[in-house]
């Protein structure tokens, strides 16, 4: 089991109130599969999604990660387990727009202490099995959408990461774009063997993964296909 | 993360922002450039009060008429001056003491010199054939002053160059009349050139005999005594001896002060000592402002940057990698202005002594070393805070920050 979640809560203060973004939520994944985290706007996705990313940890309640204990790491630790554990796609891809494709995905290698003769190979490769190979020694500004979300899913892959995790990947895309980078993260669910979790508000695009996790108001309402 | 590569990516960052990292870096420059003049300019007058002390000669005492506490500083208060410094007193200090080699009386008048048509307003100083041993001066062409022209008060004068070139131009002015405070007198030698030294331009006076420039000024006492001790070790004595005859013959009452050259240079050196601090007291300030400054960006570069740093942060970049780059990025802006200053305030203070010898500068080691580590400490001292708030940025907080 890749992922293991117990009981976890998340309470937030907010002034006088107490937000419950999430409720004794109770999530197990498989390593290797896709699933989808679905939900409106304020469900509680993105804060389960930043726990499962280690960007966050839970008020109460386990989060074991490839069986390691990371609900209770501190913030160095946990950066470390992001580093060499997951791979983040984000929205609005979050390429740093003054470095190249290369050195963009070239970024988390530079945390992981890889020598630069390393991280370039490395990241070529990763670029590589996204097709922008050609594309390496171009700026963010210089590249498509598609492709710049592109370049992130590289620099989410070069570290080769356990969970590659993206955050409505498509939602700065048109249709057909984002079509094509669905397909891609299919494929490489199904020929790499990434563990896919995708968070999305579109049930749509969640039917592209095997299994859609449905959750509002902090708790999970269906859990289908497993 | 491998150092390197921070230097590079804050080298990126700053290139990215040519004009601003140079704005914010302009304090850093103003400061260490100062810093480097004005403490060139201190280092230099040390070096020159030094130079001037060993040129007027070693091992002297100086003694004046009235008595004061503080040692060596200003003019002595005439006023409780009970007994005249005499020519008497020169005279004894002269036969009675062991310690003591040479003894050049001294009276200190202005007055005007002419020579038919020409004549130029100077410095007359009356003393005896002592003077150019005691203080290490040469006469150029003729003869210096005699025993005898004091002892008879013959009227005869030393000239300085100055005065022999603004007198009489390229004649020989060796046995010429001139007049000296609207007296007649016959010039018997010139002096080598020495140049200023101490507020003196030894150029620029006319020497006559003790005596006669007594009379000439009106005076009946010293102006000061000038005394060679023969030996460092004999100075102690030779001062013991001076304030022994000479209480000895003022009634047993000390009512002379007789003050060391090295006292003298102990309170130059300490004057320049104390200008030199102030003046890098001063120079700080500026450093402490361009510290500032380069604070301020800095933190505007952390919200500027925030999305940025919630990247990094997602792809594993822990607290310590952020707080390096922003350190090491502000610490690149302030030693760049550090070096820019560097140079700066070394050609301003090289072409300041190249334009007005009379102000030397000297930029020595220990001064670049201080200006580097200024403002590579600046760069330290004032990123810590905004590397800081980098480093502590909530990464989800990071990454939403638009």
């Amino acid at each position: 089991m890749l992922i293991e979640i117990e009981n976890v809560s998340k309470v937030y203060r907010m002034g006088e109130n107490e937000v419950h973004a999430l409720r004794q939520v109770n999530l197990s994944v498989d390593r290797g599969a896709s699933v989808a985290i679905v939900g409106p706007s304020g469900s509680g996705k993105s804060t389960l999604m930043n726990i499962i990313g280690c960007l966050d940890t839970p008020s109460s309640g386990n989060y074991r990660l490839d069986g390691t204990l990371v609900s209770r790491m501190n913030d160095d630790a946990l950066a470390a387990v992001r580093n060499r554990q997951i791979g983040f796609v984000f929205q609005t891809f979050n390429l740093l727009p003054r470095q190249s494709a290369l050195e963009n995905v070239a970024l988390p290698l530079l945390y992981a202490g890889v020598s630069r003769r390393e991280r370039r190979e490395m990241a070529l490769e990763a670029l590589r099995k996204v097709d922008l190979a050609d594309r390496a020694h171009h700026k963010p500004a210089e590249l498509s959408g598609g492709q710049r979300q592109r370049v992130a899913i590289a620099r989410a892959l070069v570290n080769r990461p356990s969970i590659l995790l993206a955050d409505e990947p498509t939602g700065n895309l048109d249709q057909k774009v984002g079509r094509e980078i669905i397909a891609l993260f299919r494929r490489l669910n199904e020929q790499e063997g990434v563990t896919l979790i995708l968070v999305t508000h579109d049930r749509e695009i969640a039917q592209n993964a095997r299994r859609q996790v449905e959750i509002i108001d902090g708790a999970i309402v269906s859990d289908r296909g497993q | 993360m491998d150092l390197l590569e921070q230097f590079r990516v804050a080298g990126e960052s700053i290139r990215a922002n040519k004009l601003r990292s140079f704005l914010t870096t302009l304090g850093v420059v103003i400061g260490v450039a100062s810093v480097i003049l004005l403490v060139s300019i201190g280092e230099g007058m040390r070096t020159y009060m030094a130079n001037v002390f060993a040129g007027m000669g070693s091992n002297l005492l100086f003694v004046f008429p009235g008595k004061r506490d503080t040692r060596g500083s200003g003019h002595p208060p005439m006023s409780t001056t009970v007994h005249k410094l005499t020519l008497q007193d020169s005279n004894a200090l002269r036969q009675r003491s062991l310690n003591i080699v040479n003894v050049a009386p001294l009276v200190v008048g202005g007055g005007r010199v002419e020579r038919g048509s020409r004549s130029r307003d100077t410095m007359v100083l009356g003393t005896d054939a002592e003077f150019i041993v005691v203080h290490n001066l040469a006469v150029g062409v003729g003869d210096f002053l005699r025993e005898e022209d004091v002892d008879a008060k013959h009227r005869v004068a030393v000239i300085g160059q100055t005065i022999a070139r603004e007198l009489f131009g390229d004649e020989s002015p060796l046995g010429q009349p001139i007049k000296v405070a609207e007296s007649r007198f016959r010039v018997v030698g010139v002096m080598a050139p020495k140049g200023q030294s101490l507020g003196f331009d030894f150029d620029d006076m006319v020497l006559i005999p003790v005596n006669t420039a007594l009379d000439l000024f009106n005076e009946e006492g010293l102006t000061r005594i000038s005394i060679k001790a023969a030996n460092p070790s004999n100075l102690q004595p030779a001062i013991e001896d001076i304030v022994r005859i000479l209480k000895h013959r003022h009634n047993n009452r000390e009512d002379f002060t007789v003050v060391s050259q090295a006292d003298l240079l102990d309170t130059f050196n300490q004057i320049a000592a104390t200008m030199t601090y102030v003046l890098l007291g001063i120079a700080s300030i500026s450093l402490l402002v361009g510290g500032i400054g380069i604070m301020n960006i800095m933190l505007v570069s952390v919200r500027e940057r925030t999305r940025e740093i919630g990247v990094r942060k997602a792809l594993g970049a822990r607290k310590r990698d952020i707080l390096m780059q922003f350190l090491i990025e502000s610490v690149m802006v302030s030693s760049l202005g550090g070096a820019l200053g560097l140079g700066l305030g070394s050609l301003i203070a090289t072409s300041i002594s190249a334009a007005v010898p009379e102000i030397p500068t000297r930029i020595t080691l220990w001064i670049l070393m201080l200006a580097v580590s200024f403002s590579v400490g600046v760069g330290v001292f004032f990123g810590v805070a905004p590397a800081r708030t980098a480093a502590n940025l909530d990464p989800i907080e990071a990454l939403r920050y638009e």
